[in-house]
């Protein structure tokens, strides 16, 4: 895991460095690209929710929980913390501090999109066998 | 380490199809350990997978409940284990739990992001073996082969309890597997093993679902046993300890007890909560009811019972038949409509069917429908196991009463006990005549169990020999299920429900894991549903409802009508229970349900086809609700069923129940809105 995204990635990427082999030397790659692309609907989701007057709380945690799963299963810990908070507020019925939390969530989401971009982008111009000795 | 050595010899030895499979190479236990995983997530699929991989086991990766199921049912022997997600959009993870415990009986790992005490819990009570914390590490897949060790060995011990005793040696090459197992069990596990084995091969035999667990096999008389001890300590104060001591049966251990004390203790519950329902057995069994299967009660006790008296209805008529007297709950429909033919059933058979009662009531035509509700897909599993013997049927048919009671769950139990019941037909043979007849005229497909309908049938033999009472009951509900397979199917359970005067001794299997061959005795009707649970076993917590219904019907019908009825119930529920998943293969399921109504008694008797009504609701549902109840509510010893109602009372149980809110997750009963008297077929 690169310096430059520390604090936003925990443990868990790093079980999936681990998991990358020569049978799958882009393995990491793949499984964020596919995050990306699986939780975009999600977050669409959750903007349309966000919109609907009265908000439905229930819906809204539901939607969070999911996303908070994907973001967790990449290791993606900003991101997971926001969405811990989101589903605060939904449990204590804060709409506002919802939609601010939001607004937050999407933040660190696209930062770390680019992050992981730039990362990657690195690893394939170091070429494997450098990203391999990362230290853990 | 002896795993290894275990292994090996447990592939061989064991049943489990995993080994015999072939896919595993002992000696590399765990590696090549077929693992299931489920999660509508991609990312968080793909991340197991690869893990699991990495681990050296065999992944096959699906992101729907729906689809996970019928992999499993397709390949039923091609999986070790399964590992799912909570929260899935087309099924609840706890739902899909509560199927694959009834159906397949493995063991399954839930996984959530959710850490919450409320969902943990759940899980636990839904019988999941364990529960992941996302996002998963791979040092936590990395053991999960221990579940399916685990749960082996247990199933051989729960076998070895079992009152079947099958021959004995037959596995002593498998006695070096027992090493594994703690040291303290390796003579058990021995044993159980052999009979393990024996069962096996038995259920092979018997019939087409491939029951590979042991279990305990609580007939008639063991049931009667413990429910005698449970009255002489209290209810309330009756621990399995105690239980245990007073029943001194050699070979049970406090943990059989246990669980069929929790499956007994549903079923009161289920009863007293049924009790209020309906009132009267008679006749409702058999007359027409519409749709909605209004009390099935009365149209599963008759012709259940005439069905099960004839114990050619394959457990899967009365499964059918009770699901549709049951009102059918949100059964998936599997169950092509037995009900129509069931009436034919039931009407010509109740001439045979009187067994020596009057009361065949199954002259009405009706009862087919209370299969409906009925879960027709048995586990050939479990009916297996039922082929037990008719008290299977017995137990099956108390079970289903039982169900009936609690409404819902008893999907996996009348699941049970269908199965039980097609496969304990023994019934059948032991009253010979009329059995056979139900079968031919069954014909019913009410449930594709036609397992139950045999076990029906079996249940109704059992009692004709037995006393007068009953067995009508019992028939009719079989024959609801009959149809579908021969009726002889009912092996398994058939639980000689015990001419004797009320099945309480039935208390619901509760697990099915063990066999119950209960008999049903003396109650009514109850069919020994329990006996059909235990075949069932894993489903656990389904079955209990079935039981206990079925069981209270002691007191009313202490007729013996009511003996065979409950048999047919038993076998009704135990197909209702698994009908959700045996659908294709076994049928068998849910005649099972329904029928444990009918026995009750004469009059009663239509309980039990009332009872089906609900028991279809039961089990369709109830898979999932069953495993969660436990219950050690017990408190309602009831004797819900006033004399007749056994079933009637089971039913309507099984109907709120089932109303209550089941979401009939999988039940593949089919039955939606048969109303009693059409059962179309």
């Amino acid at each position: 895991m690169t310096t430059a995204c520390k604090g936003f990635l925990d443990e868990q990427f790093l079980q999936l460095e681990e998991l990358q082999d020569d049978a799958n030397p882009n393995f990491v790659e793949e499984v964020v690209t596919l995050y990306y692309r699986d939780s975009a609907r999600l977050i669409l989701n959750i903007e349309q929710a966000l919109e609907r007057n009265p908000l439905d709380f229930n819906k809204l945690d539901s939607l969070m929980h999911q996303f908070k799963g994907s973001s967790s299963s990449i290791g993606a810990k900003k991101v997971k913390a926001e969405c811990t908070l989101f589903r605060e507020y939904c449990r204590a019925g804060n709409g506002e501090g919802c939609i601010r939390t939001f607004q937050q969530l999407k933040k660190e989401y696209a930062t770390l999109k680019k992050k992981l971009e730039a990362y990657f982008q690195l690893a394939r111009q170091v070429g494997p066998a450098e990203t391999a000795c990362r230290p853990k | 380490m002896n795993l290894n050595n275990g292994k090996g010899s447990m592939s061989t030895a064991s049943s489990s199809a995993a080994w015999k499979a072939g896919d595993v190479v002992p000696d590399q236990f765990p590696a090549g350990l077929r693992v299931l995983v489920v999660d509508d997530d991609p990312t968080c699929l793909m991340i197991l997978e690869k893990m699991l991989r990495t681990c050296l086991y065999e992944v096959t990766k699906c992101n729907r409940a729906e689809t996970a199921l019928s992999l499993l049912r397709e390949n039923k022997n091609g999986y070790d284990i399964v590992i799912s997600d909570v929260h899935m959009p087309d099924m609840d993870g706890f739902k899909l739990l509560e199927h694959i415990g009834l159906e397949m009986d493995l063991p399954v790992i839930m996984m959530s992001a959710d850490d919450g005490k409320n969902v943990v819990m759940k899980g636990v009570t839904h019988g999941a073996c364990d529960y992941l914390i996302k996002p998963v590490r791979i040092e936590a897949l990395k053991n999960i082969w221990q579940h399916v060790v685990r749960k082996k060995k247990n199933e051989w011990k729960d076998f070895e309890q079992s009152g079947s005793v099958e021959e004995g040696d037959r596995q002593q090459k498998q006695s070096e597997d027992a090493d594994y197992s703690s040291s303290a069990n390796e003579g058990n596990w021995r044993n159980s093993k052999k009979r393990k084995d024996e069962e096996e091969e038995a259920e092979e035999r018997d019939d087409t679902s491939t029951l590979k667990k042991p279990r305990v096999v609580w007939s008639v008389e063991l049931h009667q046993q413990f429910v005698a001890a449970v009255n002489q300590l209290g209810i309330d104060k009756a621990v399995p300890k105690k239980i245990l001591e007073l029943m001194n049966v050699p070979g049970l251990t406090r943990e059989n007890v246990a669980s069929h004390l929790q499956k007994y203790r549903l079923y009161l519950r289920r009863l007293s909560g049924v009790s209020q329902h309906q009132n009267n057995l008679t006749n409702s069994f058999i007359s027409p009811q519409d749709a909605t299967y209004g009390p099935l009660s009365s149209l599963n006790g008759l012709d259940l019972q005439t069905l099960a008296a004839t114990g050619q209805l394959p457990a899967q008529s009365l499964a059918t038949l009770q699901a549709a007297g049951l009102g059918r709950s949100a059964v998936k429909s599997r169950m092509p409509m037995p009900i129509v033919d069931q009436r034919n059933l039931f009407s010509f058979e109740n001439p045979k069917l009187r067994f020596g009662e009057g009361q065949q009531q199954l002259s009405s035509s009706k009862p087919m429908n209370l299969l409906h509700g009925i879960p027709t897909t048995m586990e050939p599993k479990q009916l297996a196991n039922l082929h037990h013997s008719a008290q299977s049927l017995g137990s099956m048919n108390m079970q289903v009463n039982a169900h009936g009671g609690q409404g819902g769950q008893g999907d996996s139990l009348l699941m049970q006990m269908n199965q039980s019941q097609a496969r304990g037909q023994i019934l059948n043979e032991s009253t010979g005549s009329h059995v056979p007849t139900l079968t031919s005229s069954m014909g019913q497909p009410v449930l594709s169990n036609t397992v139950v309908g045999g076990v029906l049938a079996r249940n109704c033999l059992a009692e004709n020999g037995r006393g007068t009472r009953y067995n009508p009951v019992s028939h009719s509900s079989s024959m609801l299920n009959f149809p579908l397979n021969s009726t002889a199917e009912l092996s398994g359970n058939s639980f000689p429900l015990g001419s004797g005067p009320g099945i309480s001794g039935l208390t619901s299997k509760g697990t099915f894991q063990e066999e119950v061959n209960s008999e049903i005795k003396g109650s009514v009707g109850f069919m020994p549903s329990y006996d059909i649970f235990s075949d069932l076993n894993q489903h656990k917590s389904h079955d209990w409802e079935l039981h206990n219904v079925g069981m209270t019907f002691n007191d009313s019908h202490q007729n013996n009508s009511l003996q065979s009825n409950l048999d047919v119930g038993t076998s009704v529920l135990s197909h209702q229970g698994f009908s959700s998943t045996q659908r294709t293969g076994q049928n068998r399921n849910i005649s099972a349900v329904g029928k444990p109504m009918f026995t009750a008694g004469d009059t009663t008797d239509h309980v039990n086809a009332q009872n089906v009504g609900p028991i279809n609701t039961f089990f369709t549902d109830n898979s999932v609700r069953v495993k969660s109840e436990f219950v050690p509510d017990a408190s309602c010893e009831t004797n819900l069923f006033p004399e007749q109602f056994g079933q009637e009372d089971l039913m309507s149980a099984l109907l709120k129940q089932q109303q209550g809110g089941v979401a009939p997750a999988e039940n593949e009963f089919d039955f939606d809105g048969y109303p009693l008297d059409n059962i179309p077929v």
